[in-house]
C-alpha cells in the first residue's frame, strides 16, 4: 500500500470551507445562478458569495459566463468528482487500515 | 469543515488495552500501516515510516492518552517535516461490551501547502485519467454535502 496519494492540494483548500460547500449545493440544485440568487439564499452578502465564486472559479470548481448584463455560475461536475475521488480513495486507505488493525488486535486476542 | 477531514470507524473483538498497544507500538505500526516503523511514543516524540517502495515519511506524535487516544501529524509527501505539510490523524478508543470501538479522523488536507510540483503531478494524474466509477463518487460527494448541512 503506498503511503499517499498526490492528492489535489487546491481543490482541498478551494472546498475547505463550508460556505464555499453550500454554495457549491446550491449551485447544483439551481444548473446555474447569479451571485445575487444565491445570496438571496445564504447568509452572507453578495460580495461575501462574489469572493467565494473567485475563489471556487480560480480552482476550477466553478465557471462563469456572462450573460447580457449578468455573470451567470455553474459547476463543472468533473472537478467536483475529482474532489471526490480523492476523498474516497484516502477513506478507502483508513478502511484497509482499520481493517489490517481489527485482525491483528483480534488474533492478539485469541491468543490470550 | 466536511471535506477537509475523513472519519472512518471499526468495532473490535479485543480490550483498548490490546488495540491500544496494536496501534502505537512500533513492531504493529509496521504492519498495519508502513512496512518498518519507528517511534517514540511521547508528545512531541518522532515517528519515522519507511514504505520500501515509497521512501520515509516522518510524523511527530501529538497526544498519547492511553489507552483511550493517539494522535500524531504526519507528512504528507517526503522531505522535512512541519506543521504546514502534514495532516492531523486522531485515533480515539472507546470501550464497548466486547471490545473496542476504533475511530479515526485525518484532518488538514485544506491547509496543505500548494506546491508547484504537486500542481505538476496533479495535473499529471489528471491526464492519465485516473477517475473511474464517476456516479459513485458523485454519490459520495452528495453524501458529504449532506453531512456538511447537517452540523
Amino acid at each position: 500500500m503506498t503511503p499517499r496519494s498526490d492528492e489535489p492540494d487546491r481543490l482541498w483548500a478551494a472546498l475547505g470551507d463550508p460556505m464555499r460547500i453550500r454554495l457549491l449545493d446550491l449551485l447544483l440544485e439551481h444548473g446555474e445562478a447569479t451571485a445575487s440568487t444565491l445570496a438571496g439564499a445564504l447568509p452572507i452578502t453578495r460580495q461575501g458569495v462574489s469572493k467565494h465564486l473567485a475563489v471556487l472559479e480560480r480552482d476550477g470548481l466553478v465557471t462563469a459566463h456572462r450573460s447580457g448584463r449578468e455573470v451567470r455560475y455553474a459547476v463543472r461536475e468533473e472537478r467536483l468528482d475529482q474532489a471526490g475521488a480523492a476523498m474516497a480513495r484516502l477513506a478507502a486507505r483508513w478502511e484497509t487500515r482499520l481493517t489490517a488493525i481489527k485482525k491483528m488486535a483480534e488474533q492478539a486476542a485469541k491468543r490470550h | 469543515v466536511v471535506p477537509d477531514a475523513i472519519e472512518r470507524e471499526i468495532v473490535i473483538e479485543a480490550s483498548p488495552r490490546l488495540v491500544w498497544g496494536i496501534v502505537t507500538e512500533a513492531q504493529h505500526l509496521a504492519g498495519w500501516f508502513s512496512d518498518e516503523a519507528e517511534i517514540d511514543l511521547r508528545s512531541g516524540g518522532r515517528m519515522l515510516l519507511t514504505w520500501r517502495d515509497h521512501g520515509t515519511y516522518e510524523g511527530r506524535v501529538e497526544t498519547v492518552d492511553p489507552p483511550r487516544l493517539f494522535a500524531f501529524r504526519w507528512q504528507t509527501r517526503e522531505g522535512e517535516f512541519s506543521e504546514t505539510n502534514s495532516t492531523l490523524v486522531v485515533m480515539t478508543l472507546e470501550p464497548e461490551e466486547t471490545g473496542t470501538r476504533l475511530r479515526v479522523v485525518e484532518s488538514g488536507f485544506a491547509t496543505l501547502p500548494r506546491s508547484d510540483d504537486a500542481r505538476a503531478r496533479y495535473a499529471d494524474e489528471n491526464a492519465k485519467g485516473w477517475l473511474t466509477e464517476l456516479d459513485e463518487l458523485r454519490q459520495y460527494f452528495a453524501e458529504m454535502v449532506a453531512a456538511n448541512r447537517a452540523r
